[in-house]
């Protein structure tokens, strides 16, 4: 059974549908990542999965209705989001921070310890940085705040929006990697990226996602040689995706080549 | 006027700074965790002055009436939403928090009505009634609109005090009340009386400042607060509900209300509407805190009461005006020196 | 419904209020100057909260500041009504101004609570001046005259107080179908989109508040003279509070609400006084108030838009008149192309431990589209926010045109010719198109107020609505001039933002990632119209996460990474540059 469903959600602001109609699933243990351009609805689509926005279509998360769970019900069951914003407390010191991260484990205080021994480990950084608040830290390290705020949860199933958003290279590739590594401790993984090439090469399984529809969808190493999407998001071996122009994410049956003249 | 006149009015103005500063707090403390600007808090002080004095002659208080009313009300408007939204197994829970547990401390003044209690066990007994009514007040009125804006939520809140002056004029009816001191002893500091109460005052409302800062600094409940109040989205986030911290808040704020209550009944006449006042004052401070900072708003607090202290000696017909009109130019100075954050805050 | 069904709808309304002391006892006559003077005063407050978005619970305070000094002037002083009316109004006028000057700035429930404040000190002050009569007020008040006949009776100052009321709703609907009108209507969209059109949000809030004092001034005047006796009570915060529920009932975003809601309240309030005697005998004062708090608050959590839009949904509509092509705007002489318009020398900004832009420097040509790319968070929209002066600079320096606009206000590089578009529309969803897109033309403009009340604008506003008209055909949207602009679809918002900008008539054209959410013939065809207004030779900066998209439209590009510049050049050259392909899609491999 998947660990989430998400089955023909449509969701919307006023009159306007960001999300339409889509569907996906996570197995547990896999990376799943949805890619696509800014404005495509990915964002939202977490938003909707976490319960901050409302939605219409069937949702569930461990066989259990998402309608069922609100927020908080679904952070205590394990499941938590990364939201590309962090929503980190600024006001408070980065080991307040983690130790809320863990407030819904709260009566298991032997557990948080160890979780938080876990965290400063896993971010020494964060470690060094403990006592400054959480208002001054640079992008990357508000970055790992995030991830390891939401690694206080415990989670079963983790859903981040652009990790490697502002950040330099070298921080992205770090940040990937602790990424491949939450699987080994058994966290399934819902990324949504605009580094299409580097979640595809972390990703088990790839949804393109594009004006609020799944247009692609298959396993990532597929993906990352599908023409379709090599085109557009991945820049191919040379610098096919700077050369390209014209609108061809949108490509329809026509072929992405026939509507180049029109921007010109 | 000469030095002990001056002295004598900062006594004064400082003992009932203190008590704004306690209630000042709690409306930072409110406003933070909740968004809610809460208009009638001064009213919470209030009542718990009634019910005191009431206690004090034996009598039955009004409070009683209030929280049963609002308690059924509350448990009506939960119940009403856990039926639409198919949630019946929380019904029990529902019951426990909205019905039962508020109408514990009622049932128990019911029940002694008549026998004289010991002064604690007044005061115990009467902040005791006056804590639910705010969490309820909550539930009925702000949680339906949780989301609203500040302003709506304002709003309500000062139409909430108006039901509230009525309601109490019902429960409580117009007389004004005094209770007995609660320490009959004199000081001679240096020459000059000090009333012990006014040390009274003075000592509860540095202790309970301290408490709060112990609170928020080293428990992880006060932590939460301080999350929800920096970033609720954050908060919901790893699992904090605003909800449950909100009533958190209005309990800790409404005990901070009920004690500066208890301390002014001795010291003023309290009718039931005398809350309105208290707390616009207290407002005043909070204001100039900017209603973010709790260090900022106990100063102010302090500055509102030594104000109205010294014109109450020059020009006691104006005090009201001269302490509101304070807020005039602090809003000149608070709208000079914050216009460039603001807009940031906007982009953000 | 036709102009004229409409002409002929009201002055049927009118005639019947023309014959109401013929037909009506004085008992509902009495009723009605209650009504009308109400609705003075919520007029104002429509206004001032529901159309301008600053809530204020002190508007009784005004029209207690004009009755006391009618009271004072006519009984103490033995003036006529008349200089009352004349003293009473400047007054509260002079008040109004020092008091939003003060507070105006403040954000939103910071001037709330300030009127909340005001609204006491005013109250105790009425209290406390024994030359105001402390709570005992001031009797004896002499009625109006007018040419010798005294308006002593309830049925002869009804015409006075209805015809005070007409005229304000007249005076308040033009100003309302006005450029000034159109700024306050815009308010509540925020800062940023105000000064990013050129208008002083400060100034139009201030002007508003004085102009809904003014109001409740009127109120006050007539209801000196009319009940011939003021005490502190009726300038109270209750009653404050009672207004701002009648404007909510009525519906705070329509003129006609003042009236409607006055109306309700007042009759209720008479009828709870009728029967709450009845059920609860000597306890009726507070239940009345518990009655109307409690009813406050349901209305605020279940209706808040109120009666009149309800009631709109059944009635006819109005059928709108399109403007007719009448002369045109002067239109700004573009720089020569070639010539540099925009330059930015070593711009930084930095967030708490964050440096969002660090030393970015770069040029634009007049007459090129300039792309301004990077990955997200790169900091193209701080960029962008500090070339617009939404944000202020931390170092560095920006000139556009030859001057230095670095430590300018939006609204002064706004009128400089600078219009922008945003990430997030920034829209007014109940303004229509065409309104929207007027808008625009507001830094083009002159008519102030008083033109506007007043109705002199019309020539220029015949112009600029030409003009408005001409920019909707621009981006293919004339058609739907008269709609709303939250009922358009996503593709069309953002067309209909590039259109008000247009309207502005600007040198340089700054659009924030116009393509995001758009479907392919959209972006094909925001594509073409950027592409005809470059011909026309108007320099464009265009910020943009869509490198297919920026790629074949630009000139030039400039990349951002991490706060820096990159590198800059034709897309060709930054095309070939290793260090975007890195930053850009991604080096991880």
């Amino acid at each position: 059974m998947a660990l989430l469903s998400i089955d023909q959600v449509t969701v919307a602001y006023d009159k306007v549908e960001a999300v339409r109609g889509v569907s996906l699933a996570i197995e547990p243990g896999q990376i799943v990542t949805v890619i696509g351009p800014n404005g495509a609805g990915k964002t939202t689509l977490l938003g909707a999965a976490i319960g901050l926005l409302p939605w219409r279509g069937r949702m569930s998360f461990d066989g259990i209705d998402l309608r069922r769970l609100d927020v908080e019900a679904r952070i205590e069951r394990g499941f938590c989001l990364v939201p590309e914003t962090r929503e980190l407390f600024g006001d408070l010191s980065v080991s307040d921070n983690l130790l809320l991260g863990g407030y819904s484990r709260r009566r298991d205080s032997a557990g948080l310890k160890q979780s938080l021994t876990d965290v400063y480990g896993r971010f020494p950084r964060l470690s060094e940085r403990r006592d400054q608040k959480a208002s001054t830290l640079s992008g990357g390290e508000r970055q790992m705040l995030a991830l390891g705020r939401a690694l206080m949860v415990k989670p079963r199933l983790l859903m981040l929006d652009e990790p490697s958003l502002g950040l330099a290279p070298i921080i992205v590739r770090e940040v990937f990697r602790i990424i491949a590594s939450l699987r080994e401790l058994g966290v399934s993984i819902l990324l949504v990226e605009q580094n299409a090439r580097a979640a595809l090469e972390t990703a088990d399984f790839g949804y393109v996602l594009e004006t609020g529809e799944i247009v692609h969808s298959g396993a990532a190493s597929a993906l990352m040689h599908d023409p379709r999407v090599t085109a557009s998001y991945l820049g191919g071996h040379h610098d096919a995706g700077l050369e390209a122009r014209g609108p061809k994410r949108m490509s329809g049956p026509g072929g992405p080549r026939s509507e180049e003249g029109e921007l010109r | 006027m000469n030095g002990e006149i001056a002295a004598i009015l900062a006594m004064d103005g400082i003992a009932s700074g203190a008590i704004y500063v306690l209630i000042g707090l709690g409306l930072v403390l409110i406003f933070a965790v909740t968004r809610v600007i809460f208009v009638p808090f001064g009213d919470i002080a209030a009542f718990t002055a009634l019910s005191l004095a009431s206690l004090e002659t034996g009598g039955r208080p009004g409070t009683v009436g209030l929280v049963a009313v609002l308690a059924i009300l509350a448990t009506a408007v939960e119940a009403t939403a856990l039926v639409r939204n198919r949630a019946l197994h929380r019904l029990p829970r529902a019951l426990l928090f909205y019905l039962v547990l508020p109408l514990v401390p009622a049932a128990a003044v019911w029940f002694a009505a008549g026998t004289t209690l010991s002064m604690p066990l007044r005061i115990v007994l009467s902040l005791a009634l006056v804590l639910p009514i705010a969490p309820l007040l909550d539930r009925i009125v702000f949680r339906p609109i949780a989301d609203a804006s500040v302003l709506l939520l304002l709003t309500v809140a000062v139409a909430l005090h108006f039901a509230l002056s009525g309601l109490g004029l019902m429960f409580f009816g117009p007389e004004g009340v005094r209770t007995k001191p609660l320490t009959d002893t004199v000081f001679d500091v240096a020459g000059l009386i000090v009333n012990g109460q006014t040390l009274l005052i003075l000592a509860a409302s540095i202790a309970f400042c301290g408490l709060l800062f112990l609170y928020f600094e080293f428990t992880i409940q006060g932590k939460a607060l301080r999350a929800t109040a920096v970033n609720r989205i954050g908060a919901r986030l790893v699992g904090i509900r605003p909800t449950s911290t909100g009533t958190i808040a209005y309990l800790l704020a409404s005990l901070l209300a009920g004690i500066s209550g208890v301390l002014i009944a001795p010291v003023t006449t309290i009718f039931y509407d005398s809350g309105f006042l208290l707390g616009l004052k207290a407002f005043v401070g909070a204001i100039i805190g900017a209603m973010v900072s709790y260090p900022v708003t106990a100063l102010g607090a302090v500055m509102v009461g030594l104000l109205e202290s010294y014109t109450s000696f020059w020009l006691s017909a104006y005090k009201e005006v001269l302490v509101f009109g304070l807020l005039i130019p602090v809003l000149l100075w608070r709208s000079l020196s914050f216009s460039g954050t603001e807009e940031e805050e906007a982009e953000e | 419904m036709t102009r004229l069904q409409f002409r002929l709808v009201s002055a049927g309304a009118l005639l019947l209020l023309a014959l109401a002391p013929a037909l009506l006892s004085p008992f509902s006559i009495t009723l009605l100057n209650f009504i009308g003077i109400y609705a003075l005063a919520v007029l104002g407050l429509v206004l001032l909260s529901g159309i301008g978005g600053m809530l204020s619970f002190g508007q009784a305070a005004f029209v207690g500041i004009a009755a006391y000094a009618t009271a004072w002037l006519t009984v103490k002083a033995g003036y006529s009504p008349w200089i009352g009316l004349v003293v009473g109004v400047v007054l509260t006028g002079l008040v109004a101004a020092i008091l939003g000057a003060v507070t105006l700035r403040l954000g939103g429930h910071f001037l709330s609570l300030s009127t909340i404040a005001w609204g006491l000190a005013t109250y105790f002050l009425f209290g406390n001046l024994p030359m105001l009569g402390q709570y005992n007020g001031i009797s004896e008040i002499p009625p109006i005259s007018i040419g010798g006949y005294a308006l002593s009776s309830s049925n002869s100052i009804y015409y006075l107080i209805w015809a005070f009321l007409i005229v304000s709703l007249v005076l308040a609907a033009n100003l309302l179908d006005s450029r000034e009108g159109r700024a306050v209507r815009a308010l509540r969209g925020g800062q940023v989109m105000t000064e990013s059109l050129g208008i002083n949000p400060f100034r139009v809030k201030l002007i508003t508040f004085v102009i809904a004092a003014l109001l409740s001034a009127l109120s006050g005047w007539l209801y000196a003279h009319m009940s011939r006796f003021v005490s502190p009570a009726p300038f109270d915060v209750t009653v404050g509070i009672l207004y701002l529920l009648m404007a909510m009932v009525g519906g705070m975003a329509y003129l006609s609400g003042a009236i409607v809601g006055a109306a309700i309240v007042t009759l209720l309030k008479n009828s709870i006084q009728d029967w709450l005697p009845v059920i609860a005998p000597g306890a009726s004062g507070q239940l009345e108030i518990i009655v109307f708090s409690v009813l406050f608050i349901l209305l605020l959590q279940r209706a808040r838009s109120g009666v009149v839009p309800f009631a709109l949904r059944w009635l006819p509509r109005v059928q709108p008149t399109p403007p007719l092509a009448a002369g045109s705007l002067e239109h700004r002489q573009q720089p020569e192309r070639g010539q540099p318009i925009l330059t930015v020398a070593g711009a930084t900004r930095r967030f708490g431990g964050l440096v969002a832009v660090d030393n970015v420097s770069f040029e634009l040509i007049a007459g090129e589209i300039l792309g301004l790319i990077g990955p997200n968070g790169a900091g193209k929209t701080t960029m962008f926010n500090l070339i617009t002066g939404a944000l202020p600079l931390h170092d560095g320096k920006i000139s556009f045109l030859g001057r230095d606009i670095s430590r300018r206000a939006q609204r002064q590089i706004a009128r400089a010719g600078i219009a922008r578009t945003f990430q997030h529309v920034k829209l007014r969803k109940t303004m229509t198109l065409l309104d929207t897109v007027l808008l625009g033309t507001y830094g083009r403009t002159r008519s102030g107020f008083f033109a506007g009340v007043l109705r002199l604008d019309r020539a220029e506003e015949a112009r600029a609505q030409a003009e408005a008209m001409r920019q909707l055909q621009r981006v293919g949207l004339a058609d739907r001039a008269f709609e709303l602009a939250g009922n358009l679809p996503l593709g069309n918002q953002r067309l209909l933002e590039i259109a008000r900008a247009l309207a502005a008539d600007p040198a340089l054209l700054m659009l924030d990632e116009p393509a995001a959410g758009l479907r392919a013939a959209e972006k094909a065809e925001l594509a073409r119209l950027l592409e005809a207004l470059r011909a026309e030779g108007l320099s464009i900066l265009l910020v943009e996460h869509d490198m297919d998209f920026v790629m074949g439209l630009v000139d030039r590009t400039v990349v951002m990474d991490f706060g820096a510049k990159l590198c800059e050049g034709t897309p060709a050259i930054v095309r070939r540059d290793p260090r975007v392909q890195e930053a850009y899609l991604g080096g991880v491999a």
